[in-house]
C-alpha cells in the first residue's frame, strides 16, 4: 500500500480542481489569521498609540498623534502618561501587590494541586475519567457565581463564622471578607482546575518504567518522587503556574467581589481609570505596562506548549 | 496503606473545596429569609420572582443569542486555524498564529476588552461604525472562543488518524468530499464540545461584555455582577442553583449518551469481527 505523503496529496487536489487547490488552503489560513490580526494584534497598536496621547480638554477620547496644524504635520508623542505610572508610589505598589497575589495564588495551587494530580493520575484507570470530569465540571457552570458564593461562606454572617460561633472555637466573627485572605481564596478555588490540568495530563502519560528502574536502584520512594517524578513533570507546572499566574495578574472579578477596596489590583485600577476617571490615555498606559510584564511568562508558556506538541 | 488513606483525603478535601461553596449557593437560593446567610425556612418563592424579573429574562435571551452565535463563529474559524496548523507545512506565519491562537488563553481580560473597544472607537470615529452593543459584545467573545476552539480541535486533530481519509484521497475522492464524509465525522466529538465549551465561555464574560456593551445592551453575568457586587441576593442564589440543574443535567445526559455509542461501537465492531 502506497501512503501518499502531503505532497502527494496537493498534487491529487492540484490535478482535480486548480482553483480550490490554490485558494482554499489559502482561505483555511487567512480567514483566521485576519479575524485575529484584526481583532486581537491590531487593537494593541491602537492601545499603544493612545497611551502615548493626551486627553482632550473636554475629558472625551484623545488627541490625535498626529495632526495638521497651520499646514505643518504635528506629531505631539507623549511619555507624560508613563512617566506619571513610574512616578507615581501607588502606581507601582499597585503593580507589586498584583504580582504579589499573582505569585501566592500560584504556589498555594501548585502546593494543593500538585498532589492532588499526583494521586488522580495514579488512581485506578477505570475510574480516572469519572474523577476528571469531576474537576472539570465547574468550568461549566459560572465563574462569577462560583465566586459569588465565597461572599456567603466569608462574610461576617456567613457559614464559617456561623459554625465558629456555634462550635465555640471563637466569640467574634472573624472579618476575612474584604481582606487579601478572600482575594486569595477566590483565586486558589477559580484557578485550581487551571493548574491540575496540564499537571494532570503530564503526569498520566509518565513512563512508569523510569520509576520501577529508581526503586530497583534502591532510592527511597520519597527520593524517586524528588529526583525522577517532580523533574519529569516539569513543562506540566510551568504550563499549569502560567495558566494561572498569567491572568490572575490582571484579574478584575475576583478582586471587585472579594478584595474590597482595601486591596490594590492592576486590573481594577485599569477598569476604574477608564470607566470612572474616563482617562482612556492612562487606561492604555496601564495596559502597556501590565503586558510588558507578563510577556516574559506568556513567551515561556508558548515555548513549553511548543515542545509539548513536538514531543506528541 | 498509609499513602493510600493520605490519596483519599486529599483527593476527597479538593473536591470538597471545589463543590461545598456551589452546594451552599442552591442550599441559600431555598432560604425563606431576606437575610440570605441566615436560615428561616424552606420557600420556592425566589424561583417565581427571578422568571417575572424582566431586568433578567431580557439580559438572559441577549447572552443566549450572543453565546449562540459566537460559539458557532468560533468554532469555524478554529477549526479552520487549528487545520492550518496541524496539516499545513510550514507557511509563513504559522508560528505567529500559533501564538496569536495561544495568547487569548491567557490574556487578562481586562487588556483584550480594553484593546477592542479603544479600536472600535477608532473605527466608529473614522467610518461611523460599529455602533456599541450585541454585535461587538459578539465580536469580543470570538476572539476568546476561537482560541479554545481551535485548542480543542487541534489536538483532535493531531491525535486522529489519517489512514482513512488518505485511502478516500486514493480511491479517488475529491479534498472536499473526504472532509464532509470522512473528517467531519471523525472530529465531530471534539466540535461538539468544542461548540459548548465556547458558548459557556461566552455566556460566562462579565468584562469583555463590559468593555464593548452599548446603552441597553446587558448580558446576564452584567446583571448579575452589577447585583451581586452589592451584596448577597436571592436572586443570584437561584440563577446559580438553576445553572447548576441544567449543566448537572446535560453533563448526566452526555455522559448516558457516549456510554452507549461506546457499547454500540464495541457490539458492532465484535460484529463485524464474526463475520470474518
Amino acid at each position: 500500500m502506497n501512503t501518499p505523503n502531503a505532497p502527494v496529496t496537493q498534487v491529487q487536489v492540484a490535478q482535480r480542481t486548480p482553483w480550490l487547490a490554490a485558494w482554499g488552503p489559502r482561505m483555511v489560513i487567512g480567514l483566521p489569521f485576519g479575524w485575529l490580526g484584526l481583532l486581537f494584534l491590531l487593537p494593541f497598536v491602537v492601545v499603544l498609540k493612545i497611551s502615548l496621547s493626551e486627553m482632550n480638554e473636554s475629558g472625551i477620547g484623545y488627541k490625535d498623534l498626529v495632526d495638521w496644524q497651520d499646514g505643518l504635520v504635528v506629531i505631539s508623542l507623549r511619555y507624560s502618561n508613563y512617566l506619571f505610572l513610574l512616578s507615581d508610589k501607588l502606581y507601582l505598589m499597585t503593580y507589586l501587590s498584583s504580582l504579589m497575589y499573582a505569585l501566592t495564588a500560584t504556589v498555594l495551587c501548585l502546593l494543593l494541586g500538585y498532589p492532588f494530580a499526583y494521586f488522580l493520575a495514579r488512581s485506578p484507570a477505570s475510574i480516572r475519567p469519572g474523577l476528571m470530569m469531576l474537576v472539570m465540571l465547574p468550568f461549566w457552570t459560572s465563574f462569577l457565581l462560583r465566586i459569588y458564593a465565597w461572599k456567603g461562606l466569608l462574610d461576617n454572617n456567613g457559614l464559617i463564622n456561623q459554625l465558629l460561633l456555634a462550635l465555640g472555637l471563637i466569640d467574634t466573627p472573624l472579618a476575612m471578607m474584604n481582606t487579601p485572605f478572600s482575594l486569595q481564596i477566590g483565586m486558589v478555588y477559580v484557578y485550581l482546575p487551571f493548574m491540575v490540568l496540564p499537571l494532570y495530563a503530564n503526569l498520566v502519560k509518565m513512563d512508569l518504567r523510569l520509576l520501577e528502574a529508581a526503586t530497583d536502584l534502591g532510592a527511597k520512594p520519597w527520593t524517586v518522587f524528588w529526583r525522577v517524578t517532580v523533574p519529569l513533570s516539569r513543562s506540566g507546572i510551568v504550563a499549569g503556574s502560567m495558566l494561572v499566574f498569567i491572568p490572575c495578574v490582571g484579574e478584575y472579578v475576583i478582586p471587585a467581589m472579594l478584595g474590597g477596596p482595601n486591596t490594590l489590583n492592576i486590573g481594577r485600577v485599569l477598569w476604574d481609570e477608564f470607566f470612572s476617571n474616563n482617562d482612556w490615555a492612562m487606561a492604555s498606559a496601564v495596559a502597556i505596562v501590565m503586558v510588558l510584564l507578563i510577556i516574559a511568562p506568556m513567551a515561556w508558556f508558548n515555548r513549553i506548549q511548543a515542545q509539548q506538541r513536538g514531543a506528541t | 496503606m498509609t499513602t493510600s488513606w493520605l490519596r483519599c483525603t486529599w483527593l476527597l478535601a479538593i473536591y470538597a473545596f471545589l463543590y461545598l461553596p456551589i452546594a451552599t449557593l442552591v442550599a441559600y437560593s431555598f432560604n425563606d429569609s431576606k437575610m440570605v446567610t441566615l436560615w428561616s425556612g424552606f420557600t420556592l418563592h425566589w424561583y417565581g420572582d427571578v422568571f417575572r424579573d424582566r431586568d433578567l429574562m431580557e439580559a438572559l435571551g441577549l447572552s443566549l443569542r450572543i453565546a449562540f452565535s459566537s460559539a458557532t463563529t468560533s468554532v469555524v474559524l478554529g477549526t479552520m486555524a487549528a487545520f492550518a496548523l496541524v496539516r499545513f507545512q510550514g507557511f509563513r506565519g504559522k508560528a505567529m498564529l500559533q501564538s496569536m491562537v495561544n495568547a487569548p488563553l491567557v490574556m487578562p481580560d481586562v487588556i483584550v476588552g480594553l484593546s477592542l473597544l479603544l479600536l472600535l472607537v477608532a473605527l466608529q470615529r473614522a467610518l461611523g461604525v460599529p455602533e456599541r452593543g450585541a454585535m461587538t459584545i459578539w465580536l469580543g467573545h470570538t476572539v476568546l472562543g476561537m482560541a479554545y476552539a481551535t485548542v480543542v480541535v487541534q489536538s483532535r486533530l493531531q491525535e486522529m488518524d489519517r489512514s482513512l481519509e488518505e485511502a478516500a484521497l486514493d480511491l479517488g475522492a475529491r479534498p472536499w468530499k473526504v472532509f464532509t464524509a470522512i473528517t467531519l465525522p471523525l472530529i465531530s466529538q471534539a466540535l461538539i464540545s468544542a461548540w459548548l465549551l465556547t458558548f459557556t465561555v461566552s455566556l460566562d464574560d462579565v468584562v469583555i461584555s463590559a468593555f464593548l456593551s452599548g446603552p441597553g445592551s446587558n448580558t446576564l453575568p452584567i446583571v448579575i455582577f452589577s447585583r451581586a457586587k452589592l451584596g448577597l441576593n436571592p436572586s443570584v442564589n437561584v440563577i446559580a442553583s438553576l445553572t447548576v440543574l441544567l449543566v448537572g443535567m446535560c453533563v448526566l445526559a452526555g455522559s448516558l449518551w457516549l456510554a452507549r455509542r461506546e457499547k454500540q461501537l464495541s457490539r458492532e465492531l465484535a460484529a463485524a469481527m464474526r463475520e470474518h
